[in-house]
């Protein structure tokens, strides 16, 4: 296997939960132990109620592009082969939104609006990254 | 919102900035001393007329202070993000009129150029530092987050990459005119549709310059600011908003609520309207930007800023002549201070071929998670 160059996630961090559900197949957040708000990247006072309780939960996974954008600036060495290279917004049917990449379907046929399912890449033995496809 | 009674209370005096471009061996402590002594020159005042001074970009107004020789009564440093330009402004005017200082240099320094500062790959910190989680993915700069914002304005409006390509192409015709710009060559709406993407629907013209240089500042009491070798511009209006909850991702609204409050309460400050107005200096680090602001402001209806942009609107002998010294995308990136110096100097009748005819009103706007606006006025 080629050595893996692109950046990798912060795997024992804050969001070290949601990292974790990637290699098991789930895509989670945090959600407030307090008012239920979903939230995430990760943080330690829920932004509306400010409470400090929290547990990770497992989302459906299914959600729609917000937005895309292409780039074709070199800012990570480890995308330099496949440039240029496609990041979408997705923003999940629970809520929460994240940047990712699709698998599955051509750059040129990405569209605001579609309908998307997460798409659990394992990269490496320790790192699955959470990607999208269409539903 | 900032009292009503603030209007024309405090007064823009001097102003002065350095060459821009590459100025290797410039720290920003060098470019704002030196962009201060032309403000002070401008402004017919001695360092020891100053009893205050913000810094920004500077990291350190002390070490800044004890370089100049100054014991100003009032000393800040803000932020060096450029949407803390109009704000350090506002507060300074704030200062003045509340009586914490009579007279006040802003300061402005940065040499981005030199030291080779990136707003992407490693160490990007936008979305509120949070930008490191998503590096995986590939996703980094604020360019890549206002190329997002364009591209749901597309798909939303039906803006069109031609609509988009107006923005810079007129910057960069007003650069011409304007003698240290670091960008002056003409470009075609067809060039800039060809040139290359940096993040698609983003060309490399619809980006800021990150350049060397400095800007200063000095604003006084309106009451006082009568003696000096220049006509006194006189700060009407200003208000401030934030959309910073959630601010780890675009604002869907395209920051149309905070701008919507700034301009309400902007406008009654200054007691004029749109059409009162005789140029704008929009806050352009991408060009995206400026529709927002356009759109925001209530220049035109929401998700029309493509098609009022059309056919020179913002061009020197349009209705609303924008950014006429080149702005951010072609003069020089100096995060909003050089296009509030602009404002001053159309207000004094000092831009030679770039003038726009008697001008009497220009606002400036900054959309971002931090919303900014001052209106300026020849006249009190």
């Amino acid at each position: 296997m080629m050595s893996y160059t692109k950046p990798l996630p912060v795997l024992d961090g804050d969001n070290a939960a949601h990292w974790a559900g990637a290699r098991e197949r789930e895509l989670r957040v945090q959600r407030c132990g307090h008012c239920a708000r979903l939230r995430f990247p990760a943080s330690r006072y829920c932004s509306d109620c400010l409470s400090e309780d929290s547990e990770w939960v497992t989302l459906s996974g299914r959600g729609e592009i917000w937005s895309h954008c292409r780039f074709h600036r070199v800012y990570f060495k480890g995308f330099e082969n496949e440039m240029p290279y496609t990041v979408v917004l997705v923003r999940l049917d629970e809520g929460p939104m994240l940047y990712s990449n699709m698998v599955g379907v051509n750059d040129e046929d990405i569209r605001i609006g579609m309908r998307v399912r997460a798409a659990f890449d394992d990269v490496s033995d320790a790192v699955t990254l959470i990607k999208f496809t269409p539903e | 919102m900032p009292d009503h009674a603030l209007r024309n209370k405090v007064a823009v005096i001097g102003v002065g900035n350095t060459d821009f471009g590459r100025l290797p061996g410039q720290s920003p402590y060098d470019l704002g001393l030196w962009a201060l002594k032309n403000a002070l020159a401008d402004a017919g005042l001695a360092k020891s007329d100053l009893d205050g001074v913000i810094v920004n970009r500077i990291p350190d107004y002390q070490r800044f202070c004890e370089i100049a020789g100054i014991n100003p009564r009032f000393a800040l440093v803000t932020p060096g993000q450029g949407r803390m330009s109009g704000n350090t402004i506002q507060l300074a005017a704030a200062a003045i009129a509340a009586g914490l200082c009579k007279t006040i240099a802003l300061v402005y320094g940065n040499n981005g150029r030199s030291v080779g500062a990136k707003y992407g790959g490693e160490g990007d910190t936008y979305g509120s530092g949070g930008a490191g989680i998503w590096f995986p993915y590939g996703m980094t700069s604020p360019g890549a987050a206002h190329a997002m914002m364009m591209q749901r304005h597309m798909a939303q409006y039906g803006t069109t990459a031609r609509q988009l390509a107006e923005v810079a192409v007129t910057s960069r015709s007003h650069a011409a005119l304007t003698p240290w710009a670091v960008m002056r060559d003409r470009i075609t709406i067809d060039e800039h549709l060809h040139s290359r993407y940096i993040c698609e629907p983003l060309h490399l013209f619809d980006y800021c310059l990150i350049n060397d240089g400095g800007v200063a500042i000095v604003l006084t009491a309106a009451d006082r600011a009568q003696d000096g070798p220049r006509p006194p511009v006189y700060i009407r209006g200003f208000s401030s908003a934030t959309r910073l909850a959630d601010s780890t991702f675009p604002d869907p609204d395209y920051w149309y609520q905070p701008m919507a409050a700034v301009a309400q309460d902007v406008y009654e400050m200054a007691g004029v309207g749109h059409n009162d107005l005789d140029g704008l200096m929009i806050y352009d680090n991408f060009s995206p930007t400026v529709l927002f602001s356009l759109e925001g402001f209530g220049f035109c209806p929401r998700g029309e800023s493509g098609r009022f942009v059309e056919g020179g609107r913002l061009a020197l002998g349009g209705q609303f002549p924008s950014n006429t010294c080149g702005g951010h995308m072609s003069e020089s990136y100096m995060q909003g201070w050089a296009l509030n110096v602009e404002a001053v100097r159309q207000l004094r009748g000092q831009c030679g071929e770039r003038q726009i005819e008697s001008a009497k009103l220009i606002q400036y706007m900054c959309a971002a998670p931090l919303v900014s606006s001052i209106i300026y006025g020849s006249e009190r």
